[in-house]
């Protein structure tokens, strides 16, 4: 034990960096399994989520032909797309929404003694495998929309894919620690944050042509959460973008992520900063 | 045992009250609401275009009512099943209020139209000012839809509240309610028409919703005021309102009985 600390202390960890936060993730998801009845309930909550979600799609389109230049079977891989990134970031950062029962109770001073980075501790303080249910709904509805519309397969779609699938999270996570950082400041406010996290992933699962230029320039560069999943679909189907957002931009895919995760930290270094602490 | 009318008033400005100590809180609430609102708006405007300018008996000017409507009245209706009995029941704090010579559902209701009427002022009307400002919206120019419709608004906001209670009080038998909580705020936000309005829906799915109270909190209430109903019809909807507000109620009701009887007071 006493070992133990004096390693972390020195920062020569046993196992490399990653060791503390396996720890951490493994007891945690050990924590979840412990109340099966409500772990049930919980999944059966989340999936419902999706499928009302998706049940507004097949509404519109149970009137209509035709949203945004995209038909049924576009909007189901743009659905799929968007939700699979979406509940991938919220299962592995989702719960950073929690900062501010920490910052109310006066626990987040502790957080920032410890030997890892807060934002790091606050990833890691939970894993929520009922988010796997919102992540199937995505992953099926992707893979329909995959299989339902005519895409000629190449290497250059799996990469786009792929790249969509990791970058398109790491933009949804960025937007889950922006809403965070907020909460530094708003404690009162926590459901401003849901413009950012809720509706960057409802934006980001509508075709970006509806919307007016203002929005297209919110959501297509300031947020850009047009880059996860309407410009892959456009990409994959072959078909050309509005204006403001040509179908090529996606290639751009790192630099949105990397814009966001910019934008992201410096709200975070920005909150930390204003923390006060709880005193005691 | 009852008590009178004055005891309930000053329980609905109570209600009131409380709320003006949370301005940030409303204003946040304020901000995400406008911006689904856009999200919103732009999806139904394009789905009216697609359809050729008229979708399910909307135009662009009165879907866009119907966006910002639902919107401004989000705050007031509260489809999340949270309600403070649910806390009091969880804490023991529930055996208290039995012994208050007031009725528990009646105080809890009048408390929650209190906070209703609040968030009209910071969250409702600005909603629907934002909207006409942006997107624009068609509203009938004469009066009696608003008098109708601001009947249809507070059987609504009520109907929500007795659904809300009578989800809690089923803490009496479970200790978590969480699970049926979040099962309700699903399915009543769909059916309610918060999503796309219930005249979108496939005949199947229309039908089923009008068998829930849902439509009567958020849908009816819209159809009244925007003029969507009009005349005898729009008298109609708000009997049915009536109807769903009397189910409720005594649902309600007839749980806190049942509930009470499960109730064990432990020391004192």
């Amino acid at each position: 034990m006493m070992a133990d600390v004096l390693e972390v202390a020195t920062g020569a960890r046993p196992g490399g960096w990653a060791a503390p936060y396996k720890a951490v993730l493994a007891s945690r998801i050990r924590a979840q399994r412990a109340y099966p009845a409500g772990f049930a309930l919980d999944i059966v909550g989340s999936w419902l989520v999706g499928l009302t979600e998706f049940g507004e799609l097949f509404v519109i389109f149970h009137n209509i032909g035709i949203l945004g230049g995209l038909d049924f079977h576009a909007m189901l891989l743009l659905f799929g797309l968007s939700n699979l990134s979406w509940s991938i970031a919220d299962m592995v950062v989702g719960h950073v929404d929690t900062l501010p029962t920490y910052v109310r109770a006066g626990t987040l001073d502790a957080f920032f003694l410890r030997p890892q980075p807060v934002l790091a501790q606050l990833v890691t303080s939970e894993f929520s495998l009922r988010r796997l249910a919102r992540l199937t709904v995505g992953l099926v509805t992707m893979c329909v929309g995959l299989v339902i519309n005519d895409v000629t397969w190449s290497v250059a779609v799996v990469g786009l894919l792929v790249l969509a699938i990791v970058f398109g999270t790491a933009i949804f996570a960025a937007c889950f620690v922006a809403a965070a950082s907020l909460q530094f400041f708003l404690i009162n406010g926590a459901e401003l944050t849901n413009t950012f996290t809720y509706g960057g992933s409802y934006a980001s699962a509508q075709p970006a042509a509806i919307f007016p230029t203002p929005l297209k320039l919110v959501f297509g560069f300031l947020v850009p959460v047009a880059f996860t999943s309407y410009l892959p679909t456009l990409w994959i189907l072959g078909l050309p973008g509005p204006s403001l957002l040509p179908t090529w931009l996606v290639w751009l895919l790192p630099v949105a992520a990397a814009w966001s995760w910019a934008m992201a930290l410096l709200l975070w270094s920005w909150g930390c900063r204003h923390y006060q602490g709880g005193g005691g | 045992m009852h008590a009178d009318w004055q005891t309930y008033r000053q329980l609905f400005v109570a209600g009131f009250r409380r709320q003006t100590a949370y301005r940030l809180a409303m204003f946040a609430g304020l901000a995400t609401n406008v911006v689904f609102g856009f999200i919103r708006s732009a999806i139904l405007f394009a789905a009216v275009e697609s359809a050729g300018g008229e979708l399910a008996g909307y135009s662009a000017g009165t879907i866009s009512a119907y966006v910002w409507l639902s919107q401004g009245l989000l705050g007031a209706i509260q489809l999340t099943g949270a309600a403070e009995i649910g806390d009091r029941i969880r804490t023991g704090d529930v055996a208290i209020d039995f012994t208050r010579p007031v009725d528990v559902q009646t105080w809890h209701l009048a408390e929650d139209l209190g906070r209703a009427a609040y968030s009209m002022i910071p969250r409702g009307v600005p909603s629907v000012v934002v909207g006409a400002l942006t997107f624009g919206l068609v509203m009938p120019a004469t009066v009696l839809p608003y008098v109708l419709g601001a009947v249809s608004i507070v059987i609504g906001v009520a109907i929500s509240f007795y659904c809300r209670y009578a989800i809690n009080i089923v803490g009496f038998w479970l200790l978590d309610t969480r699970g049926v909580r979040s099962l309700y705020m699903v399915t009543s936000t769909f059916l309610a028409g918060l999503y796309v309005p219930v005249a979108l829906f496939p005949d199947w799915l229309h039908t089923l919703a009008y068998l829930t109270p849902f439509p009567s909190i958020l849908q009816s209430p819209i159809d009244v005021v925007s003029g969507q109903v009009t005349g005898l019809d729009a008298v109609g909807v708000v009997g049915m309102q009536v109807f769903w507000l009397a189910v409720t109620c005594l649902v309600g009701r007839v749980l806190t009985t049942a509930g009470r009887h499960k109730l064990v007071v432990q020391g004192g």
